[in-house]
């Protein structure tokens, strides 16, 4: 009895808040838009019977589908979010791995002092530090005053509000999800393996390509598929500091739904960019599922 | 140290500078004198008292508090009981389903989760505020709490439970006193998660509430986008103060603990 309410408890509340949930949203997607409240078509009327069941079913299609097929917008996101999450990924992967490589190599009563340092920034607020940026950035910010007083350009540049800024608000906020995971694998790597490659012939830059790269595999991979999946539905980032030429996916979706309204097609871009996000995940958790067969 | 080299030196020098320069940067402009948020005009507090006489930020910031102390204590006693069913529980009908809806919405991208409670919201027919915000926020922070928790439940020894049961507990007392303290570790670090999860989404809540009830994230948010402002610089300070203070605390209380804990093992040692 105990052992049914433990399950029931928690298991009644996510379906009825993560699953259902999701239905409604895979069933509005179906539906066309209506000038009602709520604003689309079909509603399931339980009160005429089988009937208002087939009726139901009967209305739904794949229009909103088709819809997204023609206008050029919504694939341009999608392609255009998929480019920045993966360029993004690849340059956090740049700044991440060396940090994450000199973390592992510190004297070990360093190492909780860095490690904390890493994490503290991810416990401040998102938000806060997406718009610390945005002082900086600006025609008439920091970067701008610093580089013309150096004398490195002579007029500002322009970055708030193009896709560059993007770039460095997502390698910003996300570089502590790619850098835990490579250090937890590089931190566990044997160093006698580096002296051993580098007795048989290896230079250092060859130990570093043919042993530590390898052996921290893993982390990198685990590191890039958290920093790539949250940047490919990002919304605050591209709102904040990217411009109106900046296309993701996120961004479009919320205009779709606070300011076009159309929850049908609201409902269909977020069931399409959920399809394009199960392959990273499936990918993601077989390579957590092999590590841990590897491990155990 | 043989390996430490220049090279490295430099990339974490660069990678710290890189990771608290913004955040330093914001903090001394907050203490800026000029509404021009980019010219500096000598120290200042002025914003600070500004922001202390804003009634919209000092609402919204009650209403953030609200949601996240009731939403992850939800989120805590929920994640912590999946949790448990997950490691413990052995097989039961729909397993897999409910490990799925644990870890789908770690990966689930916000809007999406967002989108799909406020069409639920809309289609039953509930009034959307506080309520609706802690109800979506406890949702998404259960399966942080059940993440943390279940792996300081898979890692430690089930025979002091079996021990415990022999000896006459309840299942219940059996947890209350032997597998609750010993996971409560993980349970306190669950429920900061969540709390700091829910003092920080922004997207979720705005598409969860209505207009009665404005978080401070909806209000940084709407502040934000018209620009970078000083009052908004000396909020975001606090917040860093509040974040700093708090980590460095739970960190240095945890590392006494574990300095206590090694030195009770080395005396049990010596004592063998």
């Amino acid at each position: 009895m105990r052992r049914f309410v433990l399950i029931a408890l928690p298991y009644l509340w996510l379906l009825c808040l993560f699953l259902i949930p999701f239905l409604i949203v895979l069933k509005i997607s179906l539906s066309d838009t209506a000038l009602a409240r709520p604003p689309y078509m079909p509603q399931l009327d339980l009160a005429a019977g089988w009937e208002g069941v087939r009726a139901f079913f009967g209305d739904l299609d794949l229009e909103n589908f088709w819809f997204l097929t023609t206008d050029d917008l919504y694939w341009k996101a999608y392609l255009s979010s998929l480019q920045i999450a993966a360029l993004s990924t690849v340059l956090t992967l740049m700044v991440g791995y060396p940090m994450a490589y000199a973390m592992a190599r510190a004297a070990p009563e360093w190492r909780p002092t860095l490690l904390m340092l890493v994490i503290l920034p991810f416990w401040t607020s998102f938000l806060i530090r997406v718009y610390a940026w945005m002082g900086i950035l600006s025609t008439e910010g920091l970067l701008n005053q610093l580089l013309l007083g150096l004398g490195v350009i002579s007029t500002p540049l322009t970055i708030l509000n193009t896709d560059t800024a993007v770039y460095i608000g997502i390698v910003y906020t996300y570089l502590p999800f790619m850098i835990l995971p490579i250090y937890s694998a590089l931190e566990k790597l044997d160093e006698s393996l580096l002296e051993a490659a580098e007795d048989l012939g290896c230079s250092r830059a060859q130990a570093f390509w043919l042993v530590t790269i390898p052996l921290s595999k893993n982390g990198i991979i685990a590191g890039c598929f958290l920093v790539f999946i949250p940047a490919l539905g990002e919304f605050v980032i591209p709102s904040l500091l990217g411009g109106s030429g900046t296309l993701m996916i996120g961004k479009v979706l919320w205009e779709e739904f606070f300011s076009n309204r159309d929850w049908p097609v609201a409902s269909a871009v977020a069931i399409i960019l959920l399809l394009i996000l199960i392959i990273p995940i499936i990918l993601f958790q077989r390579n957590e599922q092999k590590q841990r067969e590897a491990e155990g | 140290m043989k390996r430490f080299s220049w090279f490295n030196a430099t990339s974490l020098t660069l990678g710290f500078a890189f990771l608290y320069l913004p955040m330093i940067i914001l903090v001394i402009y907050s203490f800026n004198a000029s509404k021009l948020v980019t010219v500096w005009a000598g120290f200042s507090t002025r914003w600070y008292g500004e922001l202390l006489h804003n009634e919209e930020f000092l609402d919204a910031a009650w209403v953030t508090i609200k949601v996240a102390v009731f939403s992850s204590t939800l989120a805590t006693v929920l994640g912590t009981m999946a949790a448990y069913v997950l490691v413990r529980s052995g097989r039961f009908v729909g397993r897999t389903l409910f490990s799925g809806m644990i870890y789908a919405p770690l990966v689930m991208p916000e809007v999406i989760t967002g989108l799909s409670l406020l069409l639920l919201f809309i289609g039953i027919g509930l009034d959307r505020g506080v309520f609706t915000i802690v109800l979506a926020h406890t949702t998404f922070a259960m399966c942080y709490v059940s993440v943390v928790v279940s792996s300081r439940l898979t890692s430690f020894d089930t025979s002091l439970e079996e021990a415990a049961l022999d000896l006459g507990c309840s299942p219940f007392d059996a947890f209350r006193l032997v597998t609750l303290p010993i996971i409560a570790p993980a349970v306190v670090s669950g429920w900061l998660l969540a709390f700091t999860l829910s003092l920080d989404d922004l997207v979720i809540a705005s598409f969860t509430t209505g207009p009665s009830a404005t978080t401070l994230p909806i209000k940084i948010f709407s502040a934000v986008r018209l620009g970078v402002s000083p009052e908004i610089n000396a909020l975001s300070t606090i917040m860093i103060a509040i974040v700093t203070v708090g980590v460095i605390t739970a960190s240095l209380i945890s590392k006494r603990a574990s300095v206590a804990q090694q030195r009770d093992e080395q005396a049990a040692a010596r004592t063998q």
